[in-house]
């Protein structure tokens, strides 16, 4: 076990890329502490399944590189990392029993036998695959295949890292949820780094310590769920994770302070900096969205019902603006004025919060 | 019970399929179960028999030695044809101009007529003017299908090798290629070896493909016909008699309609049973 370390790391499906889209992953430093809950999160072709099969050694970066501990094993094939991935689709050896399916990676590294059968019957317990070992793997259920996936990790003593790679895509809704709580509570008893990828931020914000945000082959942030959703570093991570997303709202900086529609907003990092030209944005949760006598004029648009929270849906001119309110908040009718907690309330540059910059 | 609505009018609907299906098969079939009971001395006369002619059969050493050659054919040329396919299918590449060139040249064998493959082969391997058996004699290999049985099967073993391992290796490549990635990736990180990966990765996705493709040669290889024919005619002697050639020599050429007409549906039961056998012990345990 160790720390994994992924510094300047470049990649590109082509052989000359050429312009900034040709790169699936641009310029990507990580460190993933022993023993942490680590979530990939990001939409489809954000890179994040690059960035894996970087790690486990299917795909060698374009450029920079990967270590564990201290030791750089950028050209090592797969096998010799001392990592374990579990797939999207459940990978069984559909002749084996289940049994042999754990045992198999002990076997192939030359495990005596006396040793190979305790330990496939402490990970088949852990698993609670204990009454299927003597079934062919080949007759279980998706949840059932993909715990074997996972078993076939966990068996080997020398695993650095387990990686799931969107593990609970064909698994029914019902059993999602157990599966989810089985793999938080592994990871809480073994202590192994576990990196999860997905594009589901429940999935993330459950299962992670750290959940690392990825968008158009960068990484925008790291953090806690609490900061994600407190203190989003990019306006694409306040839209993606939260629900409904951040309000991101077009504003001018004049003085030291955003003016959205003429009305001074104030806001929680320094205004001031912004280049000229650049795009000014002010992002809002709609959970710090309230009504109020006077502030910025609104029509209400449309209200939704979310359990114990109600979605206003408001206009000011063109521009949306949500607001979450508790399910028995009054909702004013048509014409209304809203405020935002300046806390919460942060100015974008070009995207990212102002101050911080594209420094990722 | 409940009383569900009953119409048996939807049966005129399966109407066109029995009766192409009888035009093709039933009747047919039934004209030979016919013949294989009577005698008939010319002048459309005929007598029943019974079960003469079956008894006759399965008691005649010509049928018994037809027999045995027909099994030791397909014996052989199963036992060729099946792991060399495999393998052709795991060295042709995955992707690519080669992949093409692969599959076109592949295919060719297979759309070649069957009478053409046996006359081309029979030209190829005249130990005087064709190129392989001229070779083989110039080589110092006393080399002559015509008059010797070994050289024939030899030459028949080929034909057929050339002609349908093709065909076993279209469908293996098929089985291979779809299996995902993911599987291969996982092999590679339990650390399976070459050997591993192709006995619990490819071999288990290659099953379905590999039952059809046994079955279609088992079935196909039992009723070969023309190529045997053209090239050899069932000689030297009766070396390369195998059961079709005979059957047909007793039908056509002896006009024994009541004997051959027993002979075809014994025959027929033959590649039915073995079929099934086949089928059976390559998807047992399946069900579970």
């Amino acid at each position: 076990m160790a720390r994994i370390q992924l510094e300047q790391l470049r990649h590109s499906y082509l052989a000359r890329p050429a312009a900034d889209a040709d790169w699936a992953l641009k310029k990507v430093n990580m460190q993933w502490d022993d023993g942490g809950a680590y979530a990939l999160l990001g939409p489809s072709g954000c890179g994040k399944t690059t960035l894996l099969s970087i790690v486990s050694g299917l795909i060698r970066p374009s450029a920079g590189r990967v270590l564990f501990g201290d030791v750089d094993i950028t050209d090592r094939p797969p096998d010799q990392r001392n990592i374990a991935q579990v797939f999207q689709f459940p990978v069984v050896y559909d002749t084996m029993s289940v049994f042999d399916n754990l045992a198999f990676p002990l076997r192939n590294r030359g495990v005596a036998e006396t040793q190979v059968e305790p330990r496939v019957r402490e990970i088949a317990a852990l698993l609670d695959l204990e009454p299927m070992l003597a079934q062919r793997a080949a007759g279980l259920t998706a949840d059932g295949k993909q715990k074997i996936s996972l078993g076939r990790g966990l068996v080997r003593a020398d695993v650095n890292v387990i990686m799931l790679d969107e593990p609970l895509t064909v698994i029914d809704p019902h059993l999602k949820w157990r599966l989810r709580s089985k793999l938080k509570e592994l990871h809480q008893r073994i202590g192994m780094t576990m990196v999860y990828v997905t594009h589901d931020q429940n999935e993330a914000m459950t299962f992670a310590d750290q959940v690392v945000v990825m968008h158009e082959g960068m990484v925008v942030q790291t953090g806690t769920p609490v900061e994600l959703f407190e203190r989003p570093r990019h306006t694409f991570v306040g839209h993606f994770i939260g629900s409904p997303g951040m309000n991101v709202l077009p504003c001018d900086v004049e003085g030291g302070v955003a003016r959205f529609a003429g009305n001074p907003v104030p806001t929680a990092n320094a205004a001031d900096g912004a280049k000229r030209g650049a795009r000014t944005e002010l992002g809002v949760r709609p959970e710090f969205v309230r009504f109020a006598d006077s502030g910025i004029p609104v029509r209400v648009t449309q209200v939704s019902d979310a359990g114990r929270n109600r979605i206003v849906e408001t206009r000011h001119g063109d521009t949306v603006i949500r607001a979450l309110l508790d399910e028995h908040a009054p909702v004013p009718a048509d014409i209304a004025h809203v405020g935002f907690d300046p806390q919460f309330t942060r100015l974008y540059v070009d995207g990212w919060l102002a101050g911080e910059g594209d420094a990722a | 019970m409940s009383a569900k609505p009953v119409n048996h009018r939807a049966w005129w609907l399966v109407l066109p399929v029995v009766i192409l299906v009888a035009f093709n098969a039933v009747i047919p079939l039934m004209t030979v179960v016919n013949y294989s009971v009577q005698e008939t001395f010319g002048n459309n006369k005929f007598f029943f028999e019974g079960l003469t002619w079956f008894n006759q059969v399965v008691h005649s050493s010509r049928f018994h030695d037809s027999l045995l050659r027909q099994l030791m054919f397909t014996a052989i040329i199963l036992a060729i044809e099946v792991p060399l396919g495999v393998a052709i299918a795991l060295a042709m590449p995955r992707k690519g101009v080669w992949l093409s060139v692969c599959l076109v040249l592949m295919s060719m064998p297979l759309l070649i007529p069957w009478n053409v493959v046996g006359a081309m082969w029979n030209i190829f391997a005249l130990p005087d003017i064709g190129l392989l058996g001229w070779s083989l004699n110039r080589l110092g290999i006393d080399y002559n299908y015509t008059q010797e049985p070994f050289a024939a099967w030899a030459t028949l073993i080929a034909m057929d090798v050339w002609h349908w391992t093709s065909l076993v290796a279209l469908l293996a490549y098929a089985g291979i290629s779809a299996i995902p990635d993911a599987y291969y990736q996982a092999a590679k990180i339990d650390g399976a070896s070459a050997w591993s990966v192709f006995r619990y990765v490819q071999l288990p996705k290659m099953k379905h493909v590999l039952t059809i493709a046994v079955l279609l040669r088992f079935m196909d290889s039992f009723n070969i016909y023309t190529e045997p024919v053209v090239l050899t005619g069932g000689g030297p002697g009766n070396a390369t008699t195998l059961l079709s050639i005979d059957l047909v020599k007793i039908a056509l050429g002896q006009f024994d309609l009541g004997p051959a007409a027993a002979m075809s549906l014994i025959y027929f039961l033959i590649i039915l049973l073995l079929s099934w056998v086949f089928y059976r012990v390559m998807t047992r345990g399946e069900e579970e």
